[in-house]
């Protein structure tokens, strides 16, 4: 896993826009991975209450979340009043893309990631 | 204090060092049941991703066999640290354990609130305050520097996108509406000449959509009164409200619960003045940079 990263999974709690199959899956995964995660309910639930938890997010440096479409990911956050840099941020959508394919840009890049790096670490 | 505004609790599930492992099997029940009933999680693998708690309580779940954490209960900056027991035989249970913490914590349960309310592009958004002109509930307001903002989630109408269909710029979105672009997929043109289009047809229709708001009590008499469905008038009007529906997408059930014609009136016209002012604050700002266009 990359320095400073964290994933956030959103699971649209309060409405049915997103397939109950794909996030059942992603969470799965996400379970099996034994890496750390964040989950919450509902990301728009969360922006409307302006949640902290959203500021902490924000200022993590290599975002990962899997939610809907990017578009309303970023502008949610800045409707919360924590804005996330767009370069920092990758989003995973749900709504669109096949529980595989998400699963495998997510997960397996840092695993391919671990198995190339160095057994000693990081070289500087 | 208003809904959005209440306390909430976090749910830790640990899974590091001075505990047992948890399987990802319980793992994912435990997780699974707390975001359905409307908790938020982490899932953590080490005692220090304690401490990026802001204020909000933390329920701390895990294999302890009663040790403690060291440390955990005085996580940096959380208010309140609770460790307890992952219960093994039963991860369903997870969900009763929280539910009991977050009413000990005197905290809201934010699950009765279907959160629909509109998401404002600003990369797409002109200022031009129609979408504050247009909402009739008070969600819009702007900023100390004239700049439109979402001010009131909640006094939204839930599963009404209509303020989407007048802003000219297809820059509000309602993330959980079922179709592009409202719901935050990628605008194309097509959508903009759409858009435009629905302008258009709103003006033919009447050049403003309240005035056919306003007719929808009449509409509604006439459903019941044979005599007055073959008035031509009336069926005029109806017409043009189904077309209303069917364009801007507003539920049957918004348009029915709508306050009587005489306030639609009033509400409409305070929130055209809300639009204009905003707009003359704009034009008089010696830093006019957030212009407002139509
Ligand atoms: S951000 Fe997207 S996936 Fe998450 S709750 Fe909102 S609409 Fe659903
Ligand atoms: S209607 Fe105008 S002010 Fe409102 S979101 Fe659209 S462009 Fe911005």
């Amino acid at each position: 896993m990359a320095e400073n990263e964290r994933i956030l999974y959103c699971n649209c709690t309060y409405a049915k826009v997103v397939p109950e199959a794909t996030k059942r899956e992603v969470l799965k995964a996400l379970c099996s991975s034994g890496r750390p995660f964040n989950a919450v309910a509902d990301l728009c639930e969360m922006s409307a209450r302006k949640d902290k938890t959203l500021g902490e997010l924000a200022e993590v440096e290599n975002l990962k979340v899997v939610a809907c479409f990017p578009r309303a990911v970023h502008w949610l956050f800045s409707g919360s009043g924590f804005p996330l840099e767009k370069k920092q941020v990758q989003v995973f959508n749900m709504r669109e893309k096949p529980a595989g394919e998400i699963i495998s840009d997510l997960l397996e890049t840092e695993l391919q990631e671990a198995d190339s790096a160095p057994a000693t670490g990081p070289a500087s | 204090m208003n809904r959005l505004e209440q306390k909430t609790v976090k749910v830790v599930v640990y899974d590091g060092e001075g505990s047992q492992s948890i399987s990802a099997e319980e793992s994912y029940e435990a997780i699974s049941g707390l975001l359905n009933n409307g908790f938020t999680v982490a899932r953590i693998t080490s005692k220090s991703e304690l401490g990026i708690s802001n204020t909000t309580p933390q329920l701390v779940l895990g294999k302890f066999d009663g040790k403690q954490l060291n440390g955990a209960e005085s996580g940096a900056g959380a208010s309140t640290v609770r460790l307890s027991e992952f219960p093994s035989s039963d991860p369903n249970t997870v969900s009763e354990i929280a539910e009991q913490y977050r009413q000990e914590q005197d905290a809201f349960d934010h699950s009765s609130w279907k959160p629909w309310f509109p998401v404002i592009d600003y990369d797409r958004c002109t200022n031009c305050m129609q979408c504050l002109s247009f909402c009739l509930f008070g969600v819009y307001g702007v900023d100390d520097e004239q700049q439109i903002q979402v001010q009131n989630q909640d006094s939204c109408k839930t599963n009404c996108p209509a303020c989407s269909r007048v802003c000219p710029e297809v820059a509000i979105l309602f993330p959980k509406y079922k179709a592009g672009p409202i719901n935050g997929a990628p605008v194309s043109q097509d959508d903009l000449d759409r858009e435009k289009m629905k302008v258009d047809i709103s003006s033919l229709l009447g050049g403003d959509v309240y005035s056919m708001l306003r007719n929808r009590s009449v509409q509604a008499q006439s459903r019941f009164s044979k005599e007055r469905s073959s008035d031509k008038a009336l069926n005029e009007r109806k017409k043009c409200l189904d077309k209303l529906k069917q364009d801007i997408d507003i539920p049957a059930e918004v348009l029915m619960s709508l306050p009587s014609s005489d306030e639609i009136l009033e509400k409409a016209e305070q929130a055209k003045l809300r639009g204009e002012e905003a707009l003359a604050a704009i034009r008089n700002s010696p830093n006019s940079s957030k212009l407002g266009s139509s």
